[in-house]
């Protein structure tokens, strides 16, 4: 599985979109610092990009690797390998990369700019566990979509839907509830149905992580209660865990019974 | 070497192998021939694991090789389309395959036979169809294995190096390998193949000689003789 791994990373490394998407994080953090000039808010501008775009590019590559090697994946299926090797050492291959691009992206220009000797090197260390977090389950849920479609073009139409689905539609479907049935006590509610996303888990967790609760009236008293514990970050990072690893087993089920 | 028995695969409603049975003895070559969609590349993704059947059994060497994965260190073979990732180059490829699999390889032979030298540094997403097929080529005969199966091999080869082609098939079979041959050519199956593995309805149709299957069809040219074959489904 480390061959493959290998071998994916290097693959991927020399293609040009991971130095596009590696630039892009690079001027964003640049133009972000020096434009704000205060860490902690160009934190928030950077925490409302990743959220959205770490996604979106994990899905796009995610789906776009599988169905762009799948002749490279019957030569490999044809060796003395585990089917399961295969596909986790692609899976881990793309998402390194791709956390490899964020990381040293939007690293380097925090670095610059002195990143070790201000407070908030917690909440972007927060920032970019988040982002690799999204990445890794993005990806696997793009690959998921992947194996089950042998139709490039229904594929990739049900990977951005799904995209679309959890970092859009979600928040709009949440919001109606919330305005309908205002008049019942929601926090639970609302804690609950933040788990079952993986976006705004991430968002939540950022935010309250910055100390800008306040702004979220009495729901957000409720949320600073659990997330602002060490007991709720570990718990949302547990289940961010459980995000990447419930898409992987399904792989791994998928896997026993596909014809290739 | 090969037995498989009661082989069964649909794909959907679509049944390709229904109840296929074949013996396959060890040394020779053999051509696997049919009309398109009669299961051909089925019934060697089957044997290779990449297929999974819905019934029967399939043993390699004696051994039952559903859901194994470590006999295909015996065996080598040729994909029919030939695409690698394009960013990485020919000699880093060869050197990934090699680093798969526990066993010697003889690439630099084959290397000079194909004329690939100066491709080596090249990356892949650069090379013409029919360099890669000779990129595809090398990684399946560097290895020294029992059984090789070649999916079309011919694809997009000039005339030269089908002649190396040929030559090297026949040079396996002298070593007491035994070769699997899917192809449309039927001058490469005239040339090379010691047996005929005719495949209609997902099911063994014939096997046997060349001789055999010319008397039996009363054709003296192979390409009449497998075209009698074929036009019986056409009839029925």
């Amino acid at each position: 599985m480390l061959k493959i791994l290998k071998y994916s990373i290097f693959d991927l490394l020399r293609s040009r979109w991971s130095y596009v998407y590696f630039v892009f994080y690079l001027i964003l953090g640049f133009v972000l610092l020096f434009l704000n000039n205060d860490v902690n808010k160009a934190i928030i501008t950077l925490m409302n990009i990743i959220i959205v775009l770490t996604p979106l590019i994990g899905t796009i590559f995610g789906v776009m690797y599988y169905y762009n090697s799948k002749e490279f994946t019957e030569l490999l299926l044809a060796q003395p390998i585990k089917r399961n090797k295969i596909f986790i050492g692609q899976y881990l291959g793309v998402s390194l990369s791709l956390t490899l691009s964020l990381v040293l992206g939007i690293g380097i220009p925090f670095v610059l700019y002195g990143l070790f000797k201000s407070a908030s090197i917690f909440d972007f260390g927060l920032l970019i566990v988040v982002g690799a977090f999204l990445n890794f389950i993005f990806v696997a849920l793009a690959y998921n979509i992947a194996i089950s479609n042998e139709n490039k073009i229904k594929g990739f139409g049900y990977a951005i839907l799904m995209w679309l689905f959890l970092a859009v539609v979600y928040d709009g479907i949440f919001m109606i509830l919330a305005i309908k049935f205002q008049e019942y006590p929601l926090d639970k509610f609302a804690l609950t149905s933040m788990m079952f996303n993986p976006i705004d888990l991430s968002r939540t967790l950022i935010l309250l992580k910055l100390d800008i609760s306040a702004l979220l009236g009495y729901t957000g008293a409720v949320f600073k209660e659990f997330f602002g514990t060490s007991k709720g970050l570990l718990t949302s990072l547990f289940i961010l865990c459980l995000w990447v690893v419930f898409p992987l087993l399904r792989i791994h089920l998928k896997l026993r019974k596909k014809d290739f | 070497m090969i037995k498989i028995k009661n082989l069964h695969k649909k794909f959907g409603k679509l049944t390709v192998l229904d109840g296929l049975d074949l013996d396959i003895e060890k040394g020779g070559i053999f051509a696997i021939l049919g009309p398109n969609g009669s299961g051909k590349t089925t019934l060697i993704k089957c044997l290779l694991g990449m297929v999974v059947p819905n019934k029967g059994e399939i043993s390699f060497q004696g051994n039952n090789i559903l859901k194994e994965w470590n006999y295909r260190n015996n065996l080598n073979y040729l994909p029919q389309i030939a695409n690698f990732p394009a960013n990485l180059s020919v000699i880093e490829l060869i050197k990934m395959v090699k680093n798969l699999r526990p066993k010697q390889a003889n690439e630099q032979e084959l290397i000079d036979l194909f004329g690939l030298q100066p491709f080596l540094k090249k990356k892949l997403g650069n090379l013409s169809g029919g360099t890669k097929q000779k990129v595809n080529l090398v990684l399946t005969f560097m290895f020294d294995s029992d059984l090789i199966i070649l999916d079309e091999p011919t694809t997009g080869l000039d005339p030269i190096a089908l002649i190396y082609l040929k030559d090297l098939i026949k040079k396996e079979r002298d070593k007491g390998k035994t070769v699997l041959i899917t192809t449309h050519i039927m001058s490469v199956v005239e040339e090379l193949a010691d047996e005929i593995v005719f495949l209609l309805d997902g099911k063994i149709y014939f096997k046997g000689s060349i001789t055999k299957l010319q008397e039996q069809t009363n054709q003296t040219n192979l390409e009449h003789a497998i075209a009698n074959l074929i036009s019986k489904q056409y009839v029925n």
